[in-house]
């Protein structure tokens, strides 16, 4: 784990906050769609709050992959959660709404087992044979021949 | 009836995203790492790789069964019964399924910590 990997750990989160936000700002002024009238949707696309919280939850979905892709799932999951945190505390402090004790005790808990995570290893490493029945010919070779991904 | 409904809908939500996060990260790991590999190969290599890898696209497709289950669960159900319950026991399924079909070593420590994040976002967004 490098600054590089913990700033694309923080995208996943940021981006997932910021994306939901917008999308629920932006679907909140386009009004209720019917079930009946699902094509409605399509309209919503053209409201601008909507069309940039589709953007940034596609830069959420690439930054998710790019954490898959050299770390657990059981290591990324938690960094995901933290967008509920950074939701929470936008909402006290940026929109001054009211946060029940509850909700603190949820945000501590989440921290909490953030922190946990985080304290562990990134990457389970498996044994030569299991990058193999993996599949994954590459790390087999790259293990094998003593190289680094 | 429709608590029925609603709690049907949970499972499927919980079940679609559970595929979608376990394809999704075997499928990555398959692809290797994105930021080496786009370095020594280019962007255009590492989106031909990731784009034509068949859990890739298994993973969006039960990510999009996963979001319609949403859509479901939310006409029969309140959102502030279906977001948190779905959320939570997709981070508990999430561990076990990462345990059994990735081989991830899910230690006490990752235990302690999804029990802690799925208690603290039924909290949260209950």
């Amino acid at each position: 784990m490098n600054f590089r990997k913990y700033l694309v750990l923080a995208g996943v989160t940021v981006f997932a906050v910021a994306g939901d936000s917008m999308l629920s700002h932006g679907m909140k002024q386009v009004g209720a769609i019917s079930l009946h009238h699902l094509q409605g949707v399509l309209f919503a696309v053209a409201n601008p709050w909507v069309g940039l919280g589709i953007l940034f939850l596609l830069a959420f979905f690439a930054t998710y992959m790019t954490a898959l892709s050299w770390a657990d799932l059981t290591y990324v999951m938690p960094a995901t959660a933290l967008g509920y945190v950074l939701l929470a505390l936008v909402a006290r402090f940026v929109l001054h709404e009211h946060i029940s004790p509850l909700r603190w005790l949820g945000i501590v808990l989440i921290t909490s087992g953030v922190g946990f995570v985080a304290g562990g290893p990134a990457l389970t490493e498996h044994p030569l044979g299991e990058a193999a029945k993996l599949g994954d010919k590459t790390r087999a070779a790259a293990a094998a021949s003593g190289v680094e991904l | 009836m429709k608590e029925f409904y609603t709690w049907s809908a949970i499972v499927a939500i919980v079940f679609a995203s559970v595929v979608g996060d376990v394809l999704l990260s075997h499928a990555m790991k398959q692809v290797g790492d994105v930021g080496a590999l786009r370095r020594r190969a280019g962007f255009a290599h590492v989106a031909a790789r990731t784009l034509s890898n068949p859990n890739f696209l298994f993973a969006i497709i039960s990510m999009a069964a996963a979001f319609f289950s949403l859509l479901f669960a939310l006409s029969w159900g309140d959102v502030s019964l279906v977001a948190p319950a779905a959320a939570s026991l997709t981070f508990i399924a999430n561990a076990v399924a990462a345990k059994i079909f990735l081989h991830e070593k899910v230690d006490r420590r990752r235990w302690i910590a999804a029990s802690l994040v799925a208690a603290g976002v039924a909290l949260l967004a209950g």
